[in-house]
């Protein structure tokens, strides 16, 4: 099953082309790395998938709904990670975990057995109660991911995770993708690691607003002769016009 | 359902917000305990010099006369060119002038002339100064003639309808509470709004499947609750500092308070949805602000306005709603008197909630 599927997507603001013709299918359970340098149009075209952004020509559908026509039932369906943190500093852990299962329609009790799981797996039981405000960059970073998902979508947007956190955080970021990948979910994240590249099963090279590249890591290493993705990365964003 | 988890969270943020809570109890008490005594139009010490040149028993019975009145105070009995020197350097406000003669022209029925100077520079200050000389001037000259009984004393006593006493708090206080909730239930709730997108929550509150409506309406009802709360604490307040009652009922003054809050929040929620930082949202109350007080008739009447000024205030929510408010609390007009008052705001709200419900988008 087709869970994304984009065909000749484009965006324009005014004379300027963010997202440029872009096509891909995405399969159900898959991580998808989208990758580009700053201004490639990454986030303009997550952000068309999540339906916070119209498109201006093309087509494409999100767990089979037309974005378009359809955004607010794509909402139903997905979470969504910004690059920028956005929970709310001023409630505490639990708060969050609770107002957002809330506005996705979740029952009390579901609420709160999904959030001591939630806790249970990050460790962080006694933080339950504390403002989010106090907690380090790393442990934010992991509960924004958790709250993404905590309402189980089918599929998951994380636009630029892992930015400012340290190699372990890391790490462990991405064990929390996998875990989520193997329950199903469909995992679609923008990166500037080329490490993390490596980790995805799928990865999409975008090049001023075009998708440049788009295979396995593997194969698209071996096809531009490369030792790792950075290789890659570096030969096609080299062919930029913008900077 | 979802309004309730929304809602929760509303509340829970405003009142572990470090300024907000301070701030519904320090404006009732600035509003009402202070802002009457400090935007009081009534003038008082004022400090006047006199230049008199008759030096009599009479000149003197006029300025004693003059300084005994709650209004003056006098400050020198000098020379003209001493007495200007004193307006010059603000130690006085008006100059009192008794020419020569004074006391000898009285005694033989001849036409007196006394002249006044005041310092213009505060036009009101002047005008009221010198209309207050004037009264007691002309008060002292009819003594003169009722006494030698040769002329009939006319008096005019005004009888003021509905404010006998002319108190000037009467008429401020409800002024005042109208500010209070514009400020409480029109810009609060709007720059709350604003400033979720600026920390990037309103981004995360769009990418999840909450109705339009229902968002808004999570941002309003706290504030209608707090300022309705606050709103109640300053009746309280005006009953308790000055024993000012609404001579209407307290429904009437709470339906169109009702009214009038659903009319400014959906101002402040269409400024929010076209302002995407709080320095832009600012700016933009702080002009429609401005233009509404001065328009309202808050401290001028609205008939004595220009014509297109009057046309300015008949698309001011603040001007309709200070006249009801003033109506109640004076005259006692109930709900039936308030018609085309209600009718308006309710336009207001109408048109502007629609406004607000339209132009937020959750899609760019």
């Amino acid at each position: 099953m087709k869970v994304i599927t984009a065909h000749n997507l484009t965006k324009r603001f005014g004379s300027f082309t963010a997202v440029d013709g872009i096509s891909f299918e995405l399969e159900k359970g898959e991580i998808f790395g989208f990758l580009g340098a700053n201004g490639a149009g990454k986030t303009t075209a997550m952000r068309m998938f999540c339906g916070l952004s119209r498109p201006t020509s093309g087509e494409a559908t999100v767990a089979g709904f037309d974005v378009f026509t359809q955004q607010e039932q794509i909402k139903r369906h997905i979470g969504y990670m910004s690059q920028k943190f956005s929970l709310y500093e001023d409630l505490t852990v639990k708060e969050n975990f609770t107002l957002f299962g809330g506005i996705y329609g979740m029952k009390p009790s579901q609420i709160r057995e999904n959030f001591g799981l939630t806790v249970g797996r990050l460790g962080i039981e006694k933080y339950a109660d504390t403002l989010v405000d106090g907690l380090p960059l790393g442990w934010k970073q992991k509960l924004a991911f958790s709250l993404s998902v905590f309402h189980s979508p089918e599929i998951v947007f994380l636009d630029e995770p892992t930015g400012g956190v340290d190699p372990v955080a890391r790490r462990q970021f991405w064990e929390m993708i996998y875990d989520a990948a193997d329950k199903g979910i469909t995992v679609f994240v923008t990166t500037h690691y080329m490490d993390e590249a490596e980790y995805c099963d799928r990865v999409s090279i975008m090049v001023d607003g075009r998708v440049e590249a788009l295979d396995s890591p593997r194969n698209l290493k071996q096809k531009f002769n490369a030792d790792d993705m950075y290789g890659v990365f570096l030969y096609l964003a080299r062919t930029a016009k913008r900077s | 359902m979802m309004l309730k988890y929304l809602i929760i969270k509303e509340f829970k943020q405003i009142f572990r917000n470090s300024f907000l809570p301070k701030l519904f109890v320090m404006m009732p008490l600035m509003m009402i305990g202070v802002m009457p005594f400090a935007a009081n139009q009534e003038v008082k010490n004022l400090n006047f010099a006199v230049a008199d040149h008759d030096r009599s028993t009479l000149s003197e019975r006029l300025v004693n006369k003059i300084a005994a009145s709650q209004y003056f105070s006098l400050v020198a009995h000098c020379s003209s060119n001493e007495a200007f020197r004193l307006i010059e350097s603000g130690d006085a406000d008006i100059i009192f002038e008794i020419p020569q003669g004074f006391e000898n022209d009285i005694v033989n029925s001849r036409n007196v002339t006394v002249s006044v100077a005041a310092n213009g520079v505060n036009g009101t200050k002047s005008a009221l100064a010198s209309s207050y000389i004037s009264g007691i001037v002309q008060d002292y000259s009819s003594d003169f003639q009722a006494s030698m009984g040769d002329i009939i004393k006319f008096d005019i006593k005004p009888y003021y309808l509905f404010n006998p006493g002319l108190n000037y708090r009467v008429f401020m206080v409800p002024a005042l509470m109208v500010m209070l909730l514009t400020l409480m239930c029109g810009f609060l709730p709007a720059l709350n709004i604003v400033g979720e997108k600026e920390k990037g929550t309103m981004e995360q509150i769009n990418v999840t499947p909450i109705g339009r409506g229902v968002f808004i309406l999570s941002k309003l009802l706290p504030y209608w609750a707090i300022g309705l709360f606050v709103f109640t604490v300053s009746i309280l307040l005006a009953w308790l500092f000055y024993g000012i009652v609404p001579a209407g009922s307290l429904l009437t003054v709470y339906v169109c308070a009702i009214v009038y809050i659903s009319a400014v929040s959906g101002l402040g929620l269409v400024i929010s949805n076209y302002a995407s930082t709080m320095q832009q949202a600012m700016f933009l109350m702080f002009f429609f602000m401005l233009v509404f007080m001065l328009i309202s008739g808050l401290f001028t009447p609205v008939s004595g306005m220009p014509d297109w000024a009057q046309w300015i205030a008949a698309f001011n929510p603040l001007k309709y709603f200070i006249e009801a408010m003033r109506m109640v609390f004076l005259k006692g007009s109930g709900i039936a008197d308030l018609k085309s008052h209600l009718l308006a705001l309710g336009i207001f709200a109408t048109v502007l909630n629609g406004w607000a419900v339209v132009s937020y988008r959750k899609t760019e």
